[in-house]
């Protein structure tokens, strides 16, 4: 669980967090979003104590984190950047081991432990330890990141903008590789983005920010459909909100078993914004389901669509 | 393959004309007619050699380790103060010729081989200073912050991330600086101090070109050599490193 208790930080004359308080829940992903100059990564930054706060406290686990010397309290928290945070004149393999290193594992648990994070994330290892950063792709150096991260195991993760530099398409399929990543292992994840379209898919809460305040926080359909404030609203982009909702769904969600149509089949786990993309494209309202294996498995009905408020 | 091709070349050419040199009296002869002496032989050409690479070294060494001190200093947030007086000064000096340092040496240091290396190292010192500073500062900030969030010490992040991350920048400064002191120190010989440049100062004030002649040459071979040293060493020694 992490804590932070009536935070107030100023930059100069700046005051970039005002009176903040924010309670995460272990097993959360956060994602903490504003326009720039909301203080959204001033506030991960003060949770491995990048920053100190003027006033105010933050706690992990009910414990005042100024209590440790800031080196031990940031080997237990991982922390992932854009591509520019790998260490240029380091291989991939290196870059992965720092923390586990600065922990002292020894060298044989550091080397398996590696290899597993890089099979996790899908790049394998006789292919990738050895090459230094600016040999592989932008997409790969997010792994990477992503991989150093997590590599000794820590039980909170820090991502600030970590997808941010990366196409559309590498970037949906880390966002999905990130989202199995916290199934998987049960992280308590903050992450720092200014994408909304992000912040939906990922975010299991999503702190909404503005000029230093929490205007704000809830999961993501609540902040769709009842939006706190005008600024809420603008943010959200009113002219969207349907289709984002649709995109918080799945088909499996709303699938009619077994029943039957023509046309080409969508997915079980394809969005419902997906869906409504296709039956659009296709021109029909109705269409077939289709499982993993793409077995015909039922049909979706564009009035299946229509429930979603519900 | 091409690796150290052209500081293997510069050293043979060097070492062959260490050699040949001291039985070259009839081409001299033939270029200077009129010299009686036209060959250098008040010393040994390769004790001079090695008192001037000593001189160098004695000079270069000191020169290394302050200006990469302070370039790293000034990037810290306790000498951060200084950085914009630094980054001005340095840039300032380095467009005092070489032979104006030792000039100014004398009447401040007075003759011999101490006021020659003190004069030799502080104006060594200044491109390494500036090679050290602006490959620090040339650093992405998220570089040095990412180290410190994944728990890294301030000495570790310098030591393991910042100054490896730095170092082509400082070492092109070291290499220019200990190039352009071998010239330089030729030119100590001036104030006392034994070097390439005894052959140079020699034929200047007794009107023998020849001998002005066989000293820059072995000065200009010597500072090829090293410098090609370096671009032999920076290959081992930057691994890694986007070329």
């Amino acid at each position: 669980m992490i804590e932070l208790d009536a935070i107030h930080k100023t930059f100069g004359d700046t005051e970039v967090l005002h009176d903040l308080s924010l309670k995460i829940e272990t097993g959360e992903l956060a994602v903490l979003i504003g326009p720039s100059g909301s203080g959204k990564s001033t506030t991960l930054k003060l949770l491995n104590r990048l920053l100190d706060p003027d006033r105010g406290c933050v706690r992990l686990h009910g414990e005042d984190i100024r209590r440790q010397a800031p080196e031990q309290l940031r080997r237990k928290i991982g922390y992932a950047i854009q591509s520019v945070g790998l260490f240029p004149h380091w291989t991939v393999e290196q870059n992965i081991a720092v923390v586990p290193e600065l922990q002292k594992w020894p060298r044989t648990r550091i080397r398996e432990r590696v290899a597993e994070l890089l099979v996790l994330l899908d790049m394998p290892p006789a292919q990738f330890l050895h090459r230094y950063p600016h040999q592989i792709s932008g997409g790969q150096q997010q792994r990477v990141g992503v991989a150093r991260a997590l590599a000794a195991d820590p039980e909170f993760l820090l991502m600030d903008e970590p997808f941010g530099a990366l196409d559309p398409v590498t970037r949906a399929n880390l966002q999905d590789e990130l989202l199995r990543i916290h199934r998987l292992l049960g992280k308590t994840i903050v992450l720092v983005t200014h994408d909304l379209d992000e912040a939906i898919r990922l975010g299991s809460r999503i702190v909404i920010m503005d000029q230093g305040r929490i205007v704000q926080q809830g999961p993501a359909r609540e902040i769709l459909l009842t939006p706190a404030n005008a600024f809420v609203r603008d943010f959200v982009k009113p002219g969207e909100i349907g289709v984002r909702l649709l995109g918080l769904a799945r088909v499996s969600e709303r699938v009619r078993w077994s029943a039957q149509a023509t046309g080409e089949a969508l997915g079980l786990n394809a969005t419902l914004r997906e869906a409504l993309s296709a039956f659009i494209l296709q021109g029909v309202a109705c269409l077939p389901v289709a499982d993993e294996s793409g077995r015909h498995v039922g049909a979706l009905h564009f009035d299946d669509l229509l429930e979603i408020r519900a | 393959m091409k690796t150290g091709r052209g500081f293997l070349l510069s050293l043979t050419v060097l070492t062959a004309t260490l050699f040949i040199l001291p039985f070259s009296d009839a081409l001299f002869h033939a270029l200077y007619p009129e010299l009686s002496q036209p060959v250098y032989r008040q010393d040994n050409l390769t004790l001079l050699l090695i008192a001037h690479l000593q001189i160098v070294a004695l000079s270069s060494l000191p020169a290394i380790f302050i200006g990469v001190a302070f370039g790293i200093w000034v990037t810290r947030p306790s000498g951060a103060a200084f950085r914009p007086l630094a980054e001005t000064v340095l840039s300032l000096v380095q467009s005092i010729p070489p032979v104006a340092v030792l000039a100014l040496a004398v009447p401040l240091l007075g003759f011999g081989e101490w006021p020659a290396l003190l004069a030799l190292t502080s104006y060594g010192l200044l491109p390494i200073a500036h090679g050290t500073l602006s490959g620090l500062e040339a650093l992405p900030a998220e570089l040095g912050q990412t180290a410190r969030a994944l728990g890294m010490t301030r000495w570790q992040t310098l030591r393991r991330i910042e100054l490896p991350c730095a170092m082509p920048a400082i070492f092109a400064g070291i290499r220019t600086s200990v190039v352009i002191n071998i010239g330089t120190a030729a030119l100590a010989s001036t104030v006392g101090a034994r070097t390439l440049g005894l052959p140079i100062i020699i034929g200047l004030s007794g009107f023998n070109d020849a001998y002005v002649i066989q000293g820059a040459l072995l000065v200009a071979l010597l500072a090829i050599c090293v410098d090609q040293f370096f671009v032999w060493m920076g290959k081992s020694v930057l691994p890694g490193h986007r070329s």
